[in-house]
């Protein structure tokens, strides 16, 4: 256990130290200010912009911003739909796989454009190489980006001052994707390659297993080019079916150390880059904060109940449940990712997290059911906590008798409709997804377990979806025509009802003046603010999903004893 | 006003009006306990139902689940009823004066003769009236002639009658009062129904209370948390159903339940008694003899962090005091302390007054009898800046130090140094110099003392506390102003301020994100009490005044100001802490409910009764009597308000956190438990 608090401590102090000068770094970025990339990709920017015949100094409206957001994403799902259906008869496929049908493909198409990465589909027998690069990795960038986009929209909403513009998205979208996500995915990808992880257009190999004698193919493609932006965009979507837990995908510890990190980074990175642009640091810290504190928690949880809730064999308890792990990551690792790989709305697992222990199942399922807020998606994760942040405010304003304020900006109505909007949506679809399919005649056909154990599969599997994490507990039969369609439906709302809310939010924001800070401002920068923000997303997260949880991973654990 | 706590009458027309209240209607302005109403008549429904033998719950059960679930829709409306309940006996009073007199109506203003009676219904904006001592005034209006005292206790409660007159700041009258001297022709300035006891009326009675944008914030969350629970509860069904085939054991949770359960998890508590604060904010501004002209108004005196404050009446007592002679060399003491009261004679000034004392302090110089002296005295006017007397060839003049110079030097006399040294310490000191001369010779400087209240520094000391900054308006000059404001501890002043400067300071604040708050009375007012964020109008003032602002103080106290924000904040940090409580509450009532929620599909769920609740029934019944109570037990703080104390945003947060917060994570528990006992031992299982 020791060695696992040990690698814990290494893995958050490595994210904490590079998250800064990275935070940093994306505030210039974002803010125009020159850095050492500009000399390279300002041609390549202002070619984009002329290609794309975008005016770079054009300022959006909140309308205009949401409608580009809304049209680029459109437009990318329409096409990653099309790429699946017409793959089959397109180059660059080698495998020779099949057109995906139109359910799987509509769900994996609205998986990848909200920044999901649900799949259900499987990498190495379902999508073509083109299909792959072309569709998938595409998306991986650029609805990562634009979950960055529109969180410094929201910035910059509350740091103007009645201004009725809040940017314009085609520049921030290029800008992100240019400076930030291509050039560390590029550094990534080449640091995988060298712990082997695949990236070749060569077909499948048929090898020969040594000791059974028997033929197998091995799955091969351009994989550690995806990876990289799988893990720094809070993506997911493996290349192959069992994501991280493959050896092609995920190699050696170092590549697993990598992998995790990349997971957290720029999520982390965004609450330094969000105290800069709003010229006050600890606003950002205190953010940082309460997420870390979050985070660290579930680990906490997520790792003592895999080392010492595991079954007992024969009266013996085994060192930690090593069901559905990998030797080579053991409990602390393979605790380590689930844990933030479901705090960040990442997705990618190198463990299942269906063989967890209840309790050590549960917390990833509830750190997802928050809203995916602590660190949560790129951009998106960062927006949701800032809806609570609001909140927090709201309450806690009241109580000092105030009018509530944040970041010298009144919370009125409109912003408070907004806010609701952006907390509401994701548990509420999560809850009428399961719902509606725990209703289905023939559910249990798509279980491999009964009872609560069950449940909790069904409500993984909807938490997952309806929060844009995209990682499955197992044991959910994912490919049915109803998952697929409910699915890629909720997928899509949770993803773009909280942005276009955000958005608005933004507008909302830029237009009002600021009120002056003084003795009686509620500070959001004191441990009391902190723990106040804890204690709200907390009991928002308890009283929405205890019920459920009750029902589900809580019976699973108290039946099991 | 009368100010009138709650009594006997307005309780049992509470009572009447909790029932009254239960029309659709009404019910339907508030969505959290249209929820609970929903509730009820669905039970109620279900009820009648399980005689039929459609039940899912036994039919003992579900009626007292509908009497309870009627109970708080009841106790809610009790709360609402209560709250305007002071202000409905407050509307009755004043619309007693309200009666409809008959007013007399003159052609001209030339001819007060000259009239023809109308009821005052009819008059229309424009008319003039004449109204004689004894008579009521028929509708509010502007003193165009004549000054009469006004007894105006009907509105501002104050029996002492007050001054109107035609031109200057007090020339505004309201329709009800009562002139008690001479006479006044006024001109009709508000037609029937418009009038400021119309206003009043509906204001006191809450009919023209629309929700403030907090307060539709506020409602906006919780309706999103009714919408949270409401799914929450409603996919319980399919969720428990689910559970209960995986299981093998166990039924469904009944609709009776998800509709129990949805009540003790929405936030009725605040949702009950969100209006009743609301009206109570505002009938704790009534009593304190202010009107709001909106909600709104209450809301920013809570978020005010500017006060401008008049240094006359708010941070000195009203006069300044003679407290010292300072003769020039050559002149004694007493030389100067005789001129100066001889000069003071006939000046009524409270200033003037204080000469005479003091000299009759110092050196017992006795009053002269003046109307015997064949003396000439020259009344201060604003032109000259100075007073003085004509006496058997002596000239006396006291006034302002620039003035008397110009005086003297205009006669061909000298002005000497030392009293410009003199001058300068006086006004360096707060003082106000002023000047004694005596034919075309300085005598020397009379120091004018400018008193300051008690307990002002203590008072600004705990506003600045809170973030709020004081600042001092006088008209006095600068330096002047400076050593008041010192001694007063206000943030900042604004000396020899004009209508002008005050409008610029307000807006200058306004553009750093300030919120400025204001009182005024004169016509010259109006444009900065316009333009400030809550804008105290005096009732004395005028008319233009009233109009500006956004409150009246029928009081027209300076110090009012302070006791506004005081009220503004008290109502925002009521509605903040019982939110926080009706939520803190929703803890202790999951925990209380889901173990035994489920106990028929996991036994093993039991584990986690700790509070050891009978069963299901018990914990469901303990858990939404508790719900109806805690309104009833809430509605005096409702009323009341929390306490209320000038402390740092911090502390502030801190302090309702643990009683509300925390508080509400705790009463819960122990409530619950009590009743869940109290229902064991009558047998209910």
């Amino acid at each position: 256990m020791s060695m696992i608090v040990l690698q814990d401590i290494i893995y958050i102090l490595l994210l904490i130290g590079l998250s800064i000068p990275l935070g940093i770094y994306i505030y210039k970025v974002m803010s125009g200010e020159k850095v050492f990339l500009t000399r390279i990709f300002a041609p390549v920017e202002n070619g984009i912009y002329k290609i794309m015949g975008v005016k770079s100094n054009e300022e959006m409206g909140a309308k205009k911003y949401a409608l580009s957001a809304l049209a680029f994403s459109g437009v990318g799902l329409f096409f990653v739909w099309l790429l699946q259906l017409l793959q089959g008869i397109l180059p660059f496929n080698p495998a020779r796989i099949q057109s995906a049908s139109w359910h799987l493909a509509f769900n994996t198409a609205a998986s990848f454009v909200s920044n999901t990465n649900w799949q259900a589909y499987s990498g190495e027998n379902g999508l073509s190489c083109l299909t792959q690069f072309l569709g998938l990795t595409v998306q991986n960038f650029v609805s990562a980006a634009t979950g960055i986009a529109v969180l410094f929209a929201l910035i910059r909403g509350f740091v103007f001052r009645k201004k009725t513009t809040i940017g314009n998205f085609w520049t921030d979208l290029t800008k992100i994707t240019l400076y930030v996500l291509i050039p560390i995915s590029f550094v990534l990808a080449l640091v995988l390659v060298s712990q082997g992880v695949v990236q070749t257009f060569s077909p499948y190999k048929e090898v020969t297993m040594l000791e059974s004698g028997a033929a197998q193919t091995i799955p091969l493609g351009p994989a550690a080019s995806q990876i990289a932006i799988k893990q720094l965009g809070t993506n997911g979507g493996g290349f192959f079916g069992a994501n991280s837990a493959f050896p092609l995908e995920n190699a050696t510890p170092l590549s697993n150390l990598l992998e995790c990190l990349s997971l957290l980074l720029i999520p982390c990175a965004l609450c330094v880059s969000f105290g800069k642009a709003v010229k006050d640091s600890k606003q950002g810290k205190s953010i940082y904060i309460t997420m870390m504190i979050l985070f660290v928690v579930a680990l906490g949880i997520t790792t003592i109940s895999e080392q010492y809730t595991g079954p007992a064999f024969d009266g013996v308890v085994a060192s930690g449940s090593m069901e559905g792990k990998e030797v080579i990551h053991g409990v602390g690792a393979s605790s380590l990712w689930a844990t933030a790989t479901t705090a960040a709305s990442n997705g990618s697992v190198n463990s299942m997290h269906d063989s967890f222990t209840p309790l050590g199942g549960m917390i990833p399922m509830f750190l997802m059911q928050l809203g995916e807020i602590v660190f949560g998606g790129v951009g998106s994760g960062l927006y949701g906590m800032l809806a609570f942040v609001l909140l927090t405010v709201f309450i806690a304003g009241l109580m000092v008798g105030r009018t509530p304020e944040y970041l010298g900006k009144k919370v009125e109505p409109y912003d408070m409709k907004m806010v609701c909007l952006i907390i509401l949506t994701p548990l509420m679809f999560t809850l009428l997804g399961t719902a509606a399919a725990v209703s289905m005649p023939d559910i249990t056909s798509w279980l491999t377990n009964s009872g609560a154990h069950g449940f909790s599969e069904i409500l993984y599997a909807f938490s997952s979806m309806g929060n844009n994490n995209g990682s499955a507990f197992a044991g959910f039969t994912a490919n049915t025509v109803f998952t697929n369609v409910v699915g890629g439906i909720i997928m899509l709302l949770v993803r773009f009802i909280p942005m276009v809310a955000a958005i608005s939010l933004a507008g909302n924001m830029a237009k009002k003046k600021s009120v002056a800070v003084s003795e009686g401002t509620l500070s959001t920068t004191n441990t009391m603010f902190v723990g106040l923000l804890i204690g709200v997303i907390l009991i928002v997260g308890a009283l929405s999903f205890l019920p459920a949880l009750a029902l589900g991973p809580i019976a699973d654990y108290f039946t099991m004893r | 006003m009368e100010k009138k706590s709650i009594n006997k009458g307005i309780l049992i027309d509470s009572l009447k009006q909790s029932f009254a209240k239960l029309a659709p209607a009404i019910q339907v302005k508030n969505p959290v306990m249209l929820v609970v109403y929903i509730g009820a008549i669905l039970t109620t429904a279900l009820y009648i139902l399980s005689f039929t033998g459609i039940k899912d719950a036994s039919s003992g059960y579900i009626l007292a689940i509908a009497l309870i679930l009627w109970f708080t829709v009841l106790f809610a409306n009790f709360a609402e009823a209560i709250a305007e309940g002071r202000g409905r006996a407050q509307a009755n009073t004043l619309r007693k004066t309200r009666k409809d007199v008959k007013a007399k109506k003159l052609i001209s203003k030339d001819n007060i003769d000259d009239y023809t009676e109308v009821l005052s219904a009819q008059l229309k904006k424009g008319d003039i009236v004449i109204v004689r001592a004894g008579e009521q005034i028929p509708m509010d209006g502007e003193v165009i002639e004549g000054a009469a005292s006004v007894d105006e206790s009907a509105i501002t409660g104050e029996s002492a009658p007050v001054i109107r007159e035609s031109g200057g700041d007090r020339s505004a009258v309201t329709g009800g009062t009562t002139v008690v001297s001479d006479w006044l022709v006024i001109e009709v300035t508000a037609e029937a129904g418009e009038s400021f006891l119309d206003k009043m009326i509906s204001m006191v009675e809450g009919a023209s209370r629309k929700k403030t944008p907090n307060e539709i914030a506020l409602q906006i969350l919780l309706i999103t948390l009714t919408i949270i629970f409401l799914i929450v509860t409603a996919t319980l069904l399919p969720f428990s159903s689910f559970a209960s085939r995986q299981a093998g054991t166990g039924s469904a949770i009944s609709i009776t339940n998800v509709i129990a359960l949805l009540v003790c998890l929405a936030p009725t508590t605040i949702g009950a008694l969100l209006s009743s604060i609301g009206i109570a904010g505002m009938s704790r501004l009534n009593q304190a003899n202010v009107l709001a002209m909106s909600g709104r108004a209450i809301e920013a005196a809570g978020d005010v962090d500017v006060l401008l404050l008049d240094k006359t009446g708010t941070i000195t007592l009203g006069n300044r005091q003679a407290s010292e002679f300072l003769p020039v060399r050559g002149i004694t003491e007493q030389e100067l302390a005789d001129a100066a009261q001889l000069s003071s004679l006939a000046d009524e000034t409270a200033e003037g007054r204080s000469i005479v004392i003091l000299a009759k302090e110092k050196f017992g110089i006795r009053g002269r009898e003046f109307s015997k002296m064949n003396a000439n005295f020259i009344a201060f006017t604003a032109k000259t800046r100075m007073s003085g007397v004509d006496y058997q060839g002596i000239q006396i003049r006291k006034g302002a130090a620039d003035a008397v110079k110009a005086f003297i030097l205009d006669n061909g006399g000298e002005y000497p140094e030392e009293c410009e040294q003199i001058v300068r310490k006086v006004a360096g000191e707060g003082g106000t110099p002023l000047v004694v001369e005596k034919n075309n010779q300085v005598l020397g400087v009379v120091y004018l003392k400018d008193i300051v209240k008690n307990g002002v520094k203590e008072r600004f000391e705990d506003l600045r506390k809170m973030g709020i900054k004081t600042i001092m308006i006088t008209g006095d000059n600068p330096m002047t102003a400076a050593a008041i404001a010192a001694e007063a501890g206000v943030d900042d002043f604004l000396a020899e301020a004009t209508p002008e400067a005050k409008l610029d300071l307000i807006r200058d604040y306004q553009s750093k994100g300030h919120l400025v708050a204001m009182t005024g009375d004169g016509t010259n007012d109006a444009p900065a009490l316009a333009q400030a964020d809550v804008a105290v109008a005096m009732n004395t003032g005028t008319q233009a005044a009233k109009e500006a602002g956004n409150m009246v103080d029928l009081d027209s106290s300076p110090t009012k100001l302070i006791d506004i924000v005081r009220i503004g904040k008290q109502l925002l940090m009521t509605r903040g802490a019982l939110t926080t409580f009706s939520v803190a509450n929703d803890v202790a009532k999951y925990f209380a409910i889901i173990p035994v929620l489920f106990f028929s599909i996991y036994p093993q769920l039991t584990a986690l009764n700790f509070m050891g609740l009978t069963s299901s029934t018990t914990a469901i019944l303990s858990a939404i009597i508790y719900n109806a109570l805690i309104i009833v037990a809430l509605i005096p703080l409702a009323l009341k308000g929390v306490k209320y104390r000038e402390l740092p945003a911090g502390k502030l947060l801190k302090r309702n956190l643990l009683i509300y917060g925390l508080g509400g994570i705790i009463a819960p528990f122990i409530a619950i438990k009590g009743i869940d006992m109290l229902l064991t031992a009558c047998g209910i299982r």
